[in-house]
């Protein structure tokens, strides 16, 4: 064990006081600093060029898409004539799924709302540059909030039937007390990646998660009156 | 033949008028190649040298510049397609018929729209969970994260008010779903509603209000908020590079100070 350091530290904003850099140059080691930044290229062409390439590729494929599928275009507009199920554009159809399961204030406004919030305070809120895992510090009090939240949601979505919601959620939940098992060392590489991931990653994985399932039930797996249905028809 | 057109094109290159447009003059120097860049008020978003690491494909997918291609395509193919459209009902839709049998490229070009605004909601969103994953949104990088967002809200905007623009049965009533969930809105709900629309339903006065957000008012907003998104692209610092992969060991490993009294020697951790 290392013996206690005969030194302290302190927090001091003078500088003339306190010394603002401190550097511990050991034996067989110098104080010299490697240069390990990427080389440089020029913008043009080697930028420019890579550009164009990719606008050409996309151009070419959404020509290609253009050319084989057509646009749909139904019958005209009819206020009188209401389509069973009438569908949003299907990137908000994580939306009208999520209105289904609950009232309009919480399911069209509330949660929306805070998906935009949370999406905006993302980075001021993960301040810790060295993005470390969730479990190096506080390992207790965390897993303790983690099952506070996994419980209170499972009986929440189970009383309001929510499952759609719920099994992303226990997913999520299970990856993350798998890492949380652990020191982050151990595993295979899958295992070690996750450890290293901060509380955002989590946040961020279980919102994908969600957005993508609820979008896919949506838009492949409801039909009339918002039933389940299969993509290829018949009643689910 | 060829060194004719060859020649043809040096006296262009070399012309009076072609060096006012262009100044930075030619030669294949990477002075030269700078001033390409920085003399030109669209390339001098770039910075006129980059990392080599920052530009490989697998570092960022190429996501911003697909999706910015998307909307360079939205407008070119847009223009066209407001030339032979008006936001009136029940023209709008005898338009997309006209669009169909009448137009030469017609339906080539409202496909190209649709897919291509469909590419864009795609490709914004892979480009926001890239940008996520890869940790590029944190400081010094988070105002750009933040206009990103707004970027990601005018998107979805943009295509939910084209949506409305055919005027079919899918449009009426997508927008008809849509507009409803505006109405759960506490106090105002039914006021938000009546503004968007400019009326209780989907009519006439809707489509219009959708054409002018969709066509002037949702794409200079976007316009503007790109030109931030990229300007601050350089004034973070350039394209995010992952930091280096430093391998700790395992356990720190204790080092000994020397106090000023005693002068007992530093012991590395490897000596």
């Amino acid at each position: 064990m290392p013996e206690s350091p005969n030194y302290t530290t302190v927090l001091d904003s003078d500088s003339r006081r306190a010394p603002v850099r401190v550097a511990f140059v050991t034996r067989r080691t110098s104080p010299h600093v490697k240069a390990t930044d990427d080389p440089f290229v020029m913008t043009h062409p080697e930028t420019l060029l890579r550009v164009a390439i990719a606008t050409e590729v996309l151009m070419i494929l959404l020509s290609v898409v253009s050319l084989v599928f057509n646009a749909p275009l139904e019958g005209m507009a009819d206020p009188i004539q209401t389509p069973n199920p009438a569908k949003a554009p299907w990137y908000f159809l994580g939306l009208q799924e999520l209105l289904h399961y609950f009232p309009p204030i919480v399911g069209g406004v509330l949660i929306p709302t805070l998906v935009v919030i949370a999406l905006i305070v993302i980075p001021y809120f993960n301040i810790n540059i060295e993005a470390g895992g969730l479990w190096t510090k506080n390992r207790a009090r965390r897993l303790r909030v983690l099952t506070i939240s996994v419980i209170v949601l499972t009986i929440g979505l189970s009383i309001l039937e929510v499952w759609a919601i719920l099994a992303p959620t226990l997913f999520v939940a299970a990856l993350m007390y798998w890492t949380a098992g652990t020191p982050p060392d151990s595993g295979g590489r899958l295992r070690r990646w996750l450890t290293s991931k901060p509380l955002p990653f989590w946040i961020m994985t279980w919102f994908l998660i969600e957005a993508i399932v609820l979008t896919a039930i949506g838009t492949l797996f409801r039909g009339p009156g918002w039933s389940l249905v299969w993509p290829w028809g018949g009643s689910l | 033949m060829a060194s004719s057109t060859q020649n043809a094109l040096n006296r262009l290159l070399e012309s009076r008028v072609w060096q006012s447009v262009f100044r930075g003059g030619r030669g294949m120097s990477n002075l030269h190649r700078a001033l390409a860049v920085q003399q030109n008020l669209f390339l001098h978003l770039f910075s006129v040298k980059m990392r080599r690491r920052s530009l490989e494909f697998g570092i960022t997918w190429y996501l911003g510049t697909l999706t910015f291609v998307t909307f360079l395509i939205l407008v070119a193919t847009g223009i066209p397609l407001m030339l032979y459209y008006h936001p009136s009902v029940p023209q709008a839709y005898a338009d997309m018929k006209d669009l169909q049998f009448v137009v030469s490229a017609g339906v080539f070009l409202r496909n190209l729209h649709r897919w291509a605004a469909h590419t864009m909601v795609f490709l914004v969103f892979a480009h926001m969970a890239r940008v996520f994953y890869r940790g590029a949104y944190r400081p010094p990088r988070e105002f750009n994260w933040v206009v990103g967002v707004v970027l990601l809200i005018v998107t979805l905007f943009l295509s939910y008010t084209g949506y409305l623009l055919p005027w079919d049965q899918l449009a009426f009533w997508a927008i008809t779903v849509g507009s409803n969930i505006l109405s759960a809105v506490p106090w105002m709900g039914a006021k938000i509603r009546f503004l968007m629309l400019g009326g209780t339903t989907v009519n006439a006065n809707a489509l219009l209000r959708f054409y002018v957000l969709h066509c002037v008012v949702l794409p200079l907003v976007a316009v503007s908020f790109i030109g931030v998104h990229f300007w601050r692209i350089r004034k973070d610092g350039g394209l995010y590079r992952e930091p280096r992969q430093t391998h700790y060991p395992a356990q720190p490993q204790p080092i000994s100070i020397p106090s000023s009294e005693t002068e007992s020697e530093v012991t590395s951790p490897h000596a």
